[in-house]
């Protein structure tokens, strides 16, 4: 449904943009009908910019975007309205998401006035009230309210909500988690497998591994912009390959584990792939690199079916250690 | 025993003076904090008059401001002479017939001292309006599209910022030959927008990076309307309090242009008043009626208009509120 092709965003930076900044380098990846895919990656790693591309907030500097075989890279106004009806997105802070001089009803007001002028007033009440039923709200105890009166779970929901109004087939969900309380993180989280359920698309923004690994159907390892991993969500946390992947499931705390045991496992893995890089081996072998051409570096081989991996390389400009 | 009697004596005496110490810091935190809490809704018009009427500098600012303002709009209706008839005897005192005296010429003061009242408001309502309307257009426009289209706004800024706005209008009203109000007031009010789209821009731009634009974009939203009904919402209060400064700003300098004998020649103002008394020696013939009531009136006007605009700062924001 959705296919991100070699896309790239390069910032200017410096005097008189002297200086590239690239903050998504040849990012390729797909998301289907009913399926979760989670970007993951630290702070810095280009997984919001690829969210705020896909939903056109910023601009592409290379590469292509398409939504059910169009391309949607470059959209008009008129084409971007229309867009916005099939992909909406849900950002990280929910208080800054309402405007907080107003009531919150307001962020669904607008969306009437520019989508459905000719419904009338009793028949949008009808439909908000069955979209707010959808993430278990309850319209009295909702709208009127300032953002302030409300929880973040609440106006998380809120946004969920206001994004089903519309037919949407994908939903772009932005670190939505990560300011919520512990308590009401689960129902956002349940609500988004329900909506997985219906047939929604789903991309999901995190920083956090176990989310990831709790929603997601197939997950996006980023590092530094670049996909150093993909591939089930199963394959890829049951048998990371490359060594970012494998430094960050090994920081991950677990209840049924120690340290040393996970330390144990790790050091195999390491000893089995050391000074070796599976993507050049593959590249040097068949030659067949996911993608086609791409610059040396930021392309993917598939290792098994359905788990990609890319160059052992930590950061793009770094040797490969297999080199 | 004695000790206990001890601690008892001891203890009313220490409980007062604690409670006596820490009393006005807990109640003071405490209504900070509600007040903090209760302004967030902004829309909260109620509040903000109820501070405003609670004011002294804005209750007295606007009461003068308003006091004049309605002299000028109701004096005509009592007049019994134009303003440049000669109605009387010459240098007359104040009496009963002519409140403010008369001139050289035996023209009637108060008449031209309501005319130049008129002519100072219209000054400042246009002046004011014309600066505000390019200012916020300048500053909202640059702050939200940032890029080229904000470095060359910006630049035009900075150049209208340091050509010397007044020595340019001394130029323009001699040379172009401006002898009408409004358009002595549109001159004024193209020559002072600088610095209020640099502060308008400002202020935009740490607003477009909320997530609340974002999503009114996502509701496919134009640009106008994302200004007009996210952003400026914002900062209702500082632009009205941005116009009460340009319009005590524009009424001194139509002043300080009329008594330089710069002023219009078809109309009477305050500043022509002062300018015309200069020119007759009134200073010397003791003629005292003549200049001071003008003079008193700018005075007053612009003064109270600071005034008011320093206790507007403080309705505005709380951490100013001396209450």
């Amino acid at each position: 449904m959705l296919t991100l092709t070699q896309l790239d965003k390069v910032y200017k930076t410096g005097t008189f943009g002297s200086s590239d900044l690239h903050a998504v380098r040849q990012v390729s990846l797909d998301v289907q009908r009913g399926e979760v895919v989670s970007l993951i990656g630290e702070s810095g790693s280009g997984k919001s910019t690829i969210g705020k591309m896909v939903l056109h907030l910023l601009d592409s500097t290379g590469g292509s975007i398409t939504f059910d075989g169009r391309d949607v890279t470059k959209l008009g106004f008129r084409a971007r309205r229309d867009y916005y009806r099939k992909v909406q997105g849900v950002f990280q802070d929910p208080f800054s998401s309402f405007n907080p001089i107003y009531k919150v009803d307001r962020a669904f007001e607008t969306l009437r006035r520019s989508y459905f002028p000719r419904v009338s007033s009793a028949d949008w009440r009808k439909r908000l009230e069955d979209a707010l039923g959808a993430v278990t709200l309850e319209p009295d105890d909702i709208l009127g309210k300032f953002p302030h009166q409300l929880s973040g779970g609440q106006l998380q929901r809120l946004l969920i909500a206001r994004a089903l109004l519309l037919d949407i087939e994908l939903l772009v969900a932005d670190e939505i988690i990560s300011m919520l309380d512990a308590s009401t993180r689960i129902d956002v989280l349940n609500l988004l497998g329900e909506l997985k359920g219906r047939g929604l698309g789903i991309l999901f923004v995190t920083h956090d591994l176990s989310l990831g690994n709790y929603v997601s159907d197939r997950v996006v390892i980023l590092y530094k912009g670049r996909v150093v991993e993909r591939g089930d969500t199963s394959a890829v946390f049951d048998d990371p390959l490359h060594p970012y992947t494998r430094d960050l499931l090994a920081s991950v705390p677990h209840l049924d584990r120690t340290w040393e045991e996970v330390e144990v496992e790790e050091a195999e893995r390491t000893e089995r792939l050391a000074g070796r890089c599976l993507y050049h081996e593959a590249v040097a072998g068949d030659g067949a690199s996911d993608g086609g051409e791409v610059p040396d570096g930021v392309g993917l081989v598939e290792h098994a079916p359905g788990h990609f991996v890319g160059c052992f390389r930590k950061a793009a400009e770094e040797p490969c250690p297999a080199a | 025993m004695r000790e206990e009697k001890g601690m008892t004596a001891t203890q009313p005496v220490a409980g007062p003076g604690i409670e006596a110490s820490e009393q006005p810091g807990v109640t003071g935190a405490t209504s900070g904090g509600v007040m903090a809490g209760g302004r967030k809704p902004g829309g909260d018009t109620r509040e903000t008059l109820y501070f405003a009427l609670r004011n002294p500098k804005v209750v007295i600012g606007a009461v003068v401001v308003l006091g004049f303002l309605l002299v000028g709009l109701i004096g005509p209706a009592f007049l019994r002479f134009a303003p440049m008839d000669y109605a009387g005897p010459p240098m007359a005192p104040p009496s009963a017939d002519f409140p403010f005296g008369t001139t050289t010429f035996g023209q009637d003061v108060f008449a031209q001292f309501v005319a130049g009242l008129r002519s100072t408001f219209l000054v400042g309502l246009l002046g004011g309006g014309v600066s505000a309307v390019i200012g916020m257009a300048i500053g909202f426009v640059a702050g939200y599209r940032g890029g080229l289209i904000d470095e060359l706004l910006n630049m035009l800024t900075n150049v209208v910022l340091v050509i010397p706005g007044f020595v340019v209008l001394i130029i323009i009203n001699a040379y172009l030959g401006v002898r009408s109000v409004p358009m002595q007031a549109l001159y004024i009010g193209v020559f002072s927008w600088p610095w209020v789209a640099r502060a308008v821009r400002a202020q935009t731009l740490s607003l477009r990076t909320r997530d609340f634009i974002d999503l009114a974009k996502l509701s496919g939203v134009g640009v106008g309307t994302i200004l007009r009904r996210e952003v400026a919402p914002n900062m209702y209060s500082y632009l009205f309090m941005t116009f009460v400064l340009l319009f005590g700003g524009s009424i001194l300098t139509a002043a300080s242009l009329d008594f330089i004998g710069l002023g219009p020649t078809n109309a009477m103002s305050l500043g022509l008043m002062m300018n015309q008394a200069v020119q007759w020696s009134a200073l010397h013939l003791g003629l005292w009626w003549w200049f001071i009531p003008p003079g008193l009136g700018i005075t007053l006007i612009v003064g109270s208009l600071y005034i008011m605009n320093v206790g507007l700062d403080e309705v505005f924001n709380p951490k100013l509120r001396e209450m």
